[in-house]
């Protein structure tokens, strides 16, 4: 039965002690187990296959056909690492998740090592989570205690154990080859691929990476199938999606849609509109990585991986960060740019040097005004980012310098010298 | 003296231990004991967790310096970590930045002269729908704006 209230992930969100095993099992979980062991692994990978279900982390690759990449043949045990570092700006999703349904993403997990036939997962969980860390480690005991963890669990002859794995503060963890990294104990610097992980993974043996909300949607699309969950969203984007909305909205949340629902709906309906009534003048949909969208794209896109493709921009984490009329479009572009210039691992040069090249400049043009010379530098610097570097954090800085010079020229243009002063409401 | 691990953090070595097929993978959960128990991680308590480990103490320096939760000082009792990042900063961030530097009297990477509070920002926490944010050692506040902090303050005795 699909409950009746009822989407996928967030069932159980805001319910009193959903995060307890009992609750969780009053309400269904742990259901989808005693139907998964009556399926062979490969079986379980066709149905997520055929659900169409993709990576909510960020790249959006499809998770049935990332697992079907694992070897079997290898001799070395298969590694399942839940990537729960979620530090992408303006993505707070599977916080929610860790903290209020630690058990369905558990149960996820339980789905996602058997189809790979893995007896080892790790939950890579960013340092400053302390009260998802807790409710995930009180849900992992419980499960221990009452044997869905550990030997021959739910009685099935399978073995399955679960570790958490805290970080440290590195928002470059969150990368999958630098989060394996961070797991063994190094520095979190990513690694060049191929070999992809699936591959040579964790301690050198083939390895799947999944986000925190792609494990959670799992037991739902056991137990209903993949034809149920495609009821959701569109041909080409099937399920729901979890929104994390911030910024200049009346109500920032957590949202639960099908995918293709409209950006606009979602501030406007769901979300209690702009901040102050105020006009609305830009939006980032996917985190802070990807190119931000005008007003006039915000009345047409929808919230899926081809509607905002088209309009230049991609789903991402669906961190949802909403700018009011108020912004300085350039002040709010430093703002990235500090970070991405922080949070560079500095291995690659045209990254290190040239996220810092352009926060330098971006500083400068906010104090002193800046030439079109200077826009013309930041383009010639994102270009020479982009591409070029072992992972796409350069690209995640590079790709929003670009879209905030084409979508926004004016707000640059204001701080052309000699007119600074006007400019300036945000001042750093 | 030299360091040791209190025997219930040794029990919790051990079993951290038995979850990974190498000790070199152990070093982050088992410097997360360390600042626990000695509160940072001292030049002594990277060659106490080298030795732990079988690891190079330069190994250890390394990721201790590359991760920003390790303290490589003591900070103060209270270390007020406020989120500096978009959305935080869309709701006022700057401004909770300002109050707290001018309420304690100190800057930003410091500690108030009686040892009590430091200060320092940090990135994106994960709260931006309840934004401007702020952690207080472990503990996470939200939706924050002057007088709240101003309560939270007179809160940390
Ligand atoms: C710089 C960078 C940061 C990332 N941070 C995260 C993160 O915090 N959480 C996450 O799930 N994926 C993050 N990713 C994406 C992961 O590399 C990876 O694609 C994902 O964990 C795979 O899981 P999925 O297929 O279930 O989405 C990041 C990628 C990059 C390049
Ligand atoms: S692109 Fe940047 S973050 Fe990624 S590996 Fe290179 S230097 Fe590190
Ligand atoms: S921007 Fe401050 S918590 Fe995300």
């Amino acid at each position: 039965m699909v409950p009746s209230m009822s989407l996928i992930l967030t069932n159980r969100v805001g319910q009193p002690e959903s995060y307890t095993l009992q609750v969780f099992e009053k309400t269904g979980g742990y259901q989808s187990v005693k139907k998964l062991f009556s399926l062979q692994p490969n079986q379980v990978i066709d149905e997520v296959k055929n659900s169409g279900l993709r990576g909510r982390g960020g790249a959006g690759f499809s998770a049935g056909l990332k697992w079907s990449f694992v070897p079997q043949d290898t001799g070395k045990p298969v590694y399942l690492c839940v990537n729960a570092d979620e530090s992408e700006p303006g993505t707070f999703k599977d916080r929610l998740l860790l903290e209020d349904d630690p058990h369905q993403l558990i149960e996820g997990i339980i789905i996602a090592c058997y189809a790979i036939r893995s007896h080892t997962a790790y939950i890579y969980i960013r340092g400053e989570f302390d009260l998802p860390c807790q409710r995930i480690r009180s849900a992992v005991a419980e499960a221990y205690a009452k044997g869905y963890l550990g030997k021959n669990i739910f009685k099935s002859g399978y073995d399955l154990d679960v570790t958490i794995h805290r970080g440290a503060g590195a928002y470059i963890c969150g990368e999958e080859t630098a989060l394996l990294e961070s797991l063994e104990g190094k520095k979190g610097q990513p690694r060049i691929k191929p070999p992809f992980p699936a591959v040579v993974g964790l301690f050198g043996s083939p390895t799947v990476i999944n986000n925190v909300e792609t494990l959670s949607a799992l037991p739902f699309i056991i137990n209903h199938g993949a034809a149920a969950y495609r009821r959701f969203g569109t041909e080409k984007s099937p399920g729901t999606k979890l929104f994390s909305v911030s910024g200049h909205v009346n109500k920032p949340g957590v949202l639960e849609k099908p995918l293709g629902y409209p950006l606009k709906d979602l501030i406007e309906k769901d979300c209690g509109g702009v901040l102050g009534g105020k006009r609305l003048k830009a939006v980032v949909p996917g985190g802070s990585s990807v190119p931000v969208l005008n007003a006039q794209d915000v009345e047409t896109v929808k919230l899926d991986y081809e509607s905002l493709m088209q309009h230049g921009s991609m789903l991402g984490s669906g961190g949802v960060i909403v700018l009011h009329e108020g912004v300085d479009m350039l002040w709010a572009l430093r703002n990235l740019s500090r970070f991405y210039a922080h949070e560079s691992c500095g291995q690659c040069t045209p990254c290190r040097e040239g996220s810092g090249w352009v926060d330098k400049i971006l500083v400068r043009f906010l104090r002193e005004g800046g030439t079109s010379a200077d826009i013309e530098l930041l383009k010639d610097i994102s270009n020479n980012m982009m591409g070029k570097t072992i992972c796409v954090l350069a690209d995640a800085l590079a790709m929003p310098v670009l879209s905030y010079l084409k979508k926004f020229p004016e707000d640059f243009a204001a701080h052309f010298r000699g007119k600074t002063a006007q400019a300036q409401m945000h001042v750093l | 003296m030299t360091m040791e691990f209190s025997p219930e953090n040794k029990k919790k070595l051990a079993e951290i231990l038995s979850r990974y097929p190498t000790k070199q993978a152990a070093l982050l959960p088992t410097l997360w004991l360390a600042q626990g128990e000695f509160g940072f991680i001292s030049q002594e308590t990277m060659e106490y967790v080298a030795g732990l480990l079988d690891i190079s103490p330069a190994h250890v320096y390394g990721v201790v310096t590359f991760y920003t939760m390790f303290h490589r000082k003591p900070p103060g009792k209270y270390n007020l970590q406020v989120c500096r990042t978009l959305s935080c900063a869309l709701r006022g961030s700057e401004s909770l930045l300002d109050h707290l530097k001018k309420k304690l009297g100190i800057g930003e990477n410091e500690t108030t002269p009686d040892g009590k509070f430091s200060l320092c920002t940090v990135e994106c926490l994960a709260s931006c729908g309840t934004a401007p944010a702020m952690m207080v050692n472990q503990k996470y506040f939200e939706n924050l704006d002057a007088s709240k902090v101003d309560e939270i303050l007179n809160g940390l005795k």
